[in-house]
């Protein structure tokens, strides 16, 4: 319990470093936010009002410590293009991507876990060869190709799934139906990593004398792969599904910009391109909070796992 | 008739390096309720030997390639899959040389142990639960009630291995097959170890195959040994006919190599014998007699035939052109 705690704790830190970086990477990025929401024949006086009116016109320093004391109150702000509240926006797109890094996220383990198992009992057989190739294709494809391609065959040649948009609220079998394509795109992307992970520590833990002595008890071969071997093996596989997680939120980006979703990562491309600060800023702190969330998970797991690890 | 009879057995290893003959028409018979000291070096084939009996080997490389391995009757190596996975566990079983290693780390050794016993036994959780605890009580592991909630990494590595043996005898088998028990554990461990399986197989009746290089722990636990030597036997005989009257100068000289603690005065204590040269590797054997390199009572025809196991009589087998 107070492990938990003390890596909450951690988290404080670790989000005033994320927020810190946005800020300044933002604010980098040359152009000033009001060319953009003014449009190009804007008067420099308008310009001049705009910043004033969102204290762009201050000093940077004056304008990061208003941004964290602000943050630290919960308040993320309004957004420059809709005037809307940041946090609003974000509790509306948010679930989009949930559904689509789950729906991910769950066929990344099922076809990366499952496939690198069966590489591992027959090392070095055909089906291991086109486990390999299939792992080797998903690292290798970007989500850009991969999902023109799965648009072309499944949505527009077979005409199996729709290829626009997340479905309306609510309706659960329309929401499904349309996370299917986006979902293995970003899937097979993250499949890849985690095939070869299972491979190379099912193929380490196969060698080990605990499963010699498990097969000596007569047990079923299922029974040795999967209880015996895989949860020795997870720990480093567990490992890179909760870092891989990270790839899978980035290419939720460009999923969601493919196949025209909502979600975070639709919503953070736009707000970079207008140079809505406050709302790029609040998706990012979103998204790392996620990751930082999925990173804790992946430690708490390590201690369910493995014995030596809980009472160390 | 003999509980397990080998018969013929040979099991070789197919690689790159060429074919390893690590056992080689090995043919010997374990009674019912015998102790067997199966000797040798390193490398001899002794586990293999064992390995081959339980269907454990890595196939490939490994391939048993001819003979019998006659169990209740029937030969093993004709069983189905199916069939020898019924037998493994439950009539007969094993426990490995290492037990640091020989545990799941990320199970609780009464969960290991329970878990034989629903496989073979067909009893509900619980009850496998409660005979896994009468197992650790068994194998004199104190508090087995609260050990058994234990995982290994915090056992000692004398416990591990009792807790090995538990799980091996859980079933109540017909065969414990030993494969270097004792060897991984501290010299105080090793006799309370040896004692404990001496005890419990009076206890259970189980026949012992014991796999060792120790022949300190073979002179006080086996009624018969078999001295392994590059994948064959050398020679086999009772206990007593082999430490007193060895035949084969490669027992001889497995025999000198044993200190003798205060037989000698001081004064006349000689340097400890050793039998000259190394194991050959399996895949360069030399030709005719595989110990004619090392062996001091060469002859010409060592180098150029191999020679036969033969009978000297009171059951003593010698594979040696000594005793043609």
């Amino acid at each position: 319990m107070t492990y938990i705690i003390k890596r909450l704790l951690l988290f404080i830190p670790t989000l005033i470093g994320v927020i810190t970086l946005v800020f300044l990477i933002l604010h980098a990025i040359p152009g000033s936010p009001a060319t953009r929401v003014l449009g190009e024949f804007a008067t420099a006086e308008s310009i001049a009002e705009f910043e004033r009116r969102l204290g762009l016109d201050r000093p940077l320093i004056e304008q990061y410590i208003d941004f964290v004391t602000s943050y630290a109150t919960g308040d993320f702000g309004e957004s420059y293009r809709t005037g809307e509240e940041v946090i609003d926006q974000l509790a509306l797109e948010l679930p989009y991507t949930l559904h689509l890094v789950t729906a991910g996220m769950i066929i990344a383990i099922i076809i990366g876990v499952g496939l690198g198992i069966v590489s591992a009992i027959k090392p070095n057989s055909l089906l291991d060869n086109i486990g390999r190739i299939i792992a080797l294709l998903g690292v290798s494809m970007p989500v850009f190709w991969s999902g023109m391609i799965l648009i072309i065959l499944f949505g527009l040649k077979l005409g199996w799934f729709p290829i626009i948009g997340a479905g309306d609220t609510g309706d659960v079998p329309d929401i499904l139906h349309r996370l299917v394509l986006p979902a293995f795109t970003v899937g097979f992307l993250t499949s890849g990593v985690i095939m070869r992970m299972t491979r190379s520590s099912m193929l380490e833990v196969l060698d080990q004398d605990y499963i010699r002595t498990a097969f000596s008890k007569g047990l079923a071969d299922t029974i040795v792969y999967l209880k015996h071997a895989l949860k020795n093996a997870a720990i480093p596989i567990v490992t890179v599904i909760g870092l891989s997680f990270g790839g899978l939120l980035s290419g939720t980006v460009l999923t969601e910009t493919i196949f025209a979703r909502h979600g975070l990562g639709k919503f953070l491309v736009d707000a970079i391109l207008w140079k809505d600060y406050p709302a790029a800023q609040g998706c990012i702190f979103v998204i790392s909070l996620m990751f930082l969330v999925i990173n804790l998970i992946t430690d708490l797991i390590y201690g369910v796992l493995d014995p030596r690890i809980r009472h160390a | 008739m003999h509980l397990l009879q080998i018969k013929n057995l040979k099991t070789y290893f197919y690689t790159t390096d060429g074919i390893g003959k690590a056992v080689d028409d090995v043919t010997f018979s374990l009674e019912k309720s015998e102790t067997l000291g199966l000797v040798g070096e390193s490398g001899c084939g002794k586990s293999v030997t064992a390995l081959s009996v339980m269907r454990l080997l890595k196939e490939p490389p490994a391939r048993i390639v001819n003979g019998q391995i006659l169990f209740d009757g029937t030969d093993l190596l004709r069983r189905t899959k199916k069939d020898i996975k019924a037998i493994l566990g439950k009539r007969i079983s094993m426990i490995f040389q290492e037990p640091m290693t020989s545990l799941n780390p990320v199970y609780t050794i009464g969960d290991q142990i329970a878990e034989m016993l629903s496989l073979h036994e067909d009893l509900a959780k619980k009850q496998s639960w409660e005979r896994a605890v009468d197992m650790l009580a068994k194998v004199q592991i104190p508090s087995p009630e609260k050990r058994a909630y234990e995982y290994p990494h915090q056992l000692s590595g004398g416990m591990r291995q009792r807790a090995m043996i538990a799980m091996a005898l859980a079933c109540n088998p017909e065969i414990l097959i030993a494969d270097e028990p004792t060897t991984a554990l501290d010299v105080t461990v090793q006799a309370q170890i040896i004692d404990l399986m001496m005890q419990l197989k009076n206890e259970f009746g189980t026949a012992i195959l014991l796999i060792t290089h120790d022949l300190g722990v073979v002179a006080q636990t086996a009624e018969r040994i078999v001295v392994m030597y590059t994948g064959k036997i050398v020679e086999e005989a009772e206990t007593l006919a082999i430490f007193e009257d060895p035949k084969h100068p490669y027992t001889r000289g497995l025999l000198q190599s044993l200190p003798n603690i205060g037989y000698r005065s001081f004064s006349r204590r000689q340097p400890l014998h050793e039998i000259e040269g190394i194991v050959p590797s399996l895949y360069g054997l030399p030709q005719g007699c595989s110990f004619h390199p090392r062996c001091p009572d060469v002859m010409a025809i060592c180098r150029q035939t191999a020679p036969k196991l033969v009978d000297i009589g009171d059951n003593h087998n010698v594979q040696c052109h000594l005793y043609p």
